[in-house]
């Protein structure tokens, strides 16, 4: 019977979205069991939080204070240690799950299979590769453990509705003192978060400059929206890194995704192909964001713009 | 500091349409442009800014490819690596082989930091930095956006999905870059000319001991889903008028 171990992202108060869309794919898993582990100071909060989505039959927690901050030095060998009696470890495509899944992999001797997007088998599974230009089949060799990261785009979320039981783990295994937190800078924000909103809107480098943005920000405000940005947006400054949206930056499945002078390269559109109604907005007739666009304006957005906020009210 | 290795990746140009085969076998290779993986150009202007500033270090690039990788490790020479070395093999190289074989190399080079991408471009795998350090039982900087070196330590400002974070870490030490820590220099005429005579050595993987194991067999290439071709509205007005009747706003 295949065991799946997820590995739960939070950040202390709240469980990250992406944990219950693991549990989605792993529930593709025939027969499978599911258990999330939680690792920091103190995860009581977040291991009830985990307990409730339906599907979860057991939420192990890891409490230590070298715990505090996810340095995926520090949690690997944790993660490797409680994997021994489990056949498959999943983390989530975000940034916490990109740095510390391979690590585990590696300390397991074991492959890794980055951006799963479907289940088709125990160790038959589907991802993009370069930019999402093509979609492989990989069969992984049952020989090893199985981890992966999630392509949390590909999945709804589990529903609420379990009852797990919640068990604290202690494991002994020696902490590297060589990799130390310093500090954070983020962006506190009252919007809605950029990988999970249900609708968005990017603006790219035809807005010109930081103070342009802002006209984003008011409409994004208007209509309950998360902003986003291209590369090019984020390199010039006017944007901040976080708010990349591509195949480098943030992979998004929102509802409504609306694009504003982005001229749609590759790199671009492998993060929005899931979003179930792209809205372009280009002076550019030909630009290539028509192409993928289901709902299309050819014009000056230093026009469109006003305008729609105008008859949004 | 003594010595800084980067790993160069040869991948299909980042500018290319990658097409898959109509038999569903892989993708179309033939004839495609091949440049260095864009996030290894990174690193390995970040190592040469290392080296301009500190002064006495040296540059060894490092690649695992087939043998018209030597054309990428040359353009790594250009840019002003001092030496490179290419591991040479025609199998297919899995992250956790690559990472093998760079541990290896790491094993007999002893550099105070690797450099590498946090993707390569062709198999999008953001694996080899990580599993390169786990190997070696040493600290990793994934994401980076900013380095500072002082006293045997680094302190690497990461790009997060929250934003931005600060580590430190004991060299030596695995740093994987992204791309906002600087803009690679082009490379020159004369500097192509130089990087002729430079050294580049040709090993074999199995000579490292490093077996090209396939633990994930690709069994099928699809293209993607193509999406609806849709419609394009006249003005503003239509446009919010088709996004209130989808229910998209109100
Ligand atoms: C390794 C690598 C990784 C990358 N990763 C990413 C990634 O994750 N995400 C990403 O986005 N990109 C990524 N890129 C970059 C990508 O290739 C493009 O360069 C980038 O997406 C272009 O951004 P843009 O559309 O804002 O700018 P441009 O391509 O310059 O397009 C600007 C668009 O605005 C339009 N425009 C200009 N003025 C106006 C106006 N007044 N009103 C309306 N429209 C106007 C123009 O017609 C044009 O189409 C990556 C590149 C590389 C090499
Ligand atoms: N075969 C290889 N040759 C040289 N460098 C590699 C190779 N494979 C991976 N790398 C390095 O590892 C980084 C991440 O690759 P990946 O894990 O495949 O996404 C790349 O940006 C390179 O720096």
């Amino acid at each position: 019977m295949s065991k799946i171990l997820i590995v739960g992202e939070h950040d202390g108060r709240q469980l990250n979205p992406a944990v219950a869309k693991c549990v989605t794919c792993a529930a593709g898993i025939a027969g499978g069991e599911i258990s999330v582990a939680l690792f920091g100071a103190d995860t009581a909060g977040v291991a009830a939080q985990a307990a409730a989505i339906a599907g979860v039959k057991s939420v192990l927690r890891v409490d230590r204070p070298e715990n505090t901050h996810p340095l995926a030095a520090v949690l690997a060998p944790q993660v490797a240690a409680l994997a021994a009696d489990h056949s498959h470890i999943f983390g989530p495509s975000t940034s916490f799950g990109k740095d510390l899944m391979p690590r585990v992999a590696a300390l397991l001797g074991a492959p890794q299979v980055s951006d799963l997007m479907a289940v088709e088998a125990p160790h038959r599974f589907r991802r993009p590769i370069y930019a999402g230009n093509a979609i492989i089949t990989v069969e992984a060799d049952p020989a090893h453990k199985v981890v992966a990261t999630v392509r949390v785009a590909s999945f709804e979320s589990a529903p609420a509705g379990g009852s797990a039981a919640v068990e604290s783990r202690t494991l002994q295994v020696a902490l590297p003192a060589h990799t130390r937190y310093v500090g954070a800078k983020t962006a506190a924000s009252e919007r809605p978060d950029l990988q999970t909103a249900a609708r968005v809107i990017s603006g790219g480098r035809a807005l010109g400059s930081a103070d342009n943005f802002k006209m984003l920000f008011a409409l994004a405000d208007k209509m309950g929206a998360a902003v986003g940005a291209s590369r090019a947006a984020v390199d010039a400054g006017y944007a901040a890194n976080e708010m990349q949206v591509g195949q480098t930056g943030k992979i998004i499945a929102p509802d409504m995704y609306v694009a504003i002078g982005i001229s749609g390269a590759i790199q671009h559109l492998t993060g929005i192909k899931d979003a179930k109604t792209i809205v372009a907005i280009n002076k550019d007739p030909e630009a290539p964001i028509f192409e993928v666009a289901d709902v299309g304006l050819v014009g000056d957005l230093f026009q469109v713009v006003p305008e729609i906020d105008r008859l949004i009210g | 500091m003594q010595k800084i290795m980067v790993c160069v990746k040869r991948v299909v140009d980042y500018n290319v349409r990658v097409r898959v085969k109509p038999d569903g076998s892989g993708v179309m290779l033939d004839g495609v442009k091949m440049s260095v993986n864009p996030f290894d150009e990174i690193a390995l202007e970040e190592a040469l800014r290392i080296k301009e500033r500190t002064g006495n270090v040296e540059v060894v690039a490092a690649s695992i490819g087939v043998p018209d990788t030597q054309q990428q490790l040359r353009t790594a020479l250009a840019m002003g690596a001092d030496r490179a070395v290419l591991v040479e093999t025609t199998a297919p190289i899995e992250p956790l082989t690559a990472a093998q074989a760079f541990l290896a190399l790491v094993r007999k080079e002893n550099p105070d930091i690797v450099f590498l991408g946090k993707q390569a471009i062709d198999d999008d795998a953001n694996q080899t930095g990580q599993m390169l350090a786990a190997l070696w039982d040493r600290p990793q900087a994934t994401y980076a956006s900013k380095v500072e070196i002082a006293g045997g330590k680094a302190a690497v400002t990461r790009e997060v999905d929250a934003g931005l974070e600060t580590i430190e870490i004991d060299l030596p030490a695995v740093i994987t870059v992204d791309l906002r820590l600087n803009e690679p220099r082009y490379v020159k005429l004369p500097d192509i000319m130089k990087a002729k005579k430079k050294p580049l050595d040709v090993i074999a993987l199995d000579s490292l001991g490093v077996a090209a194991e396939q633990r994930l067999k690709v069994v099928k290439t699809d293209p993607p889903a193509q999406r609806q071709k849709g419609i394009m509205v006249k003005d503003v007005a239509e446009l919010v008028d088709v996004l209130k009747k989808k229910g998209l706003i109100r």
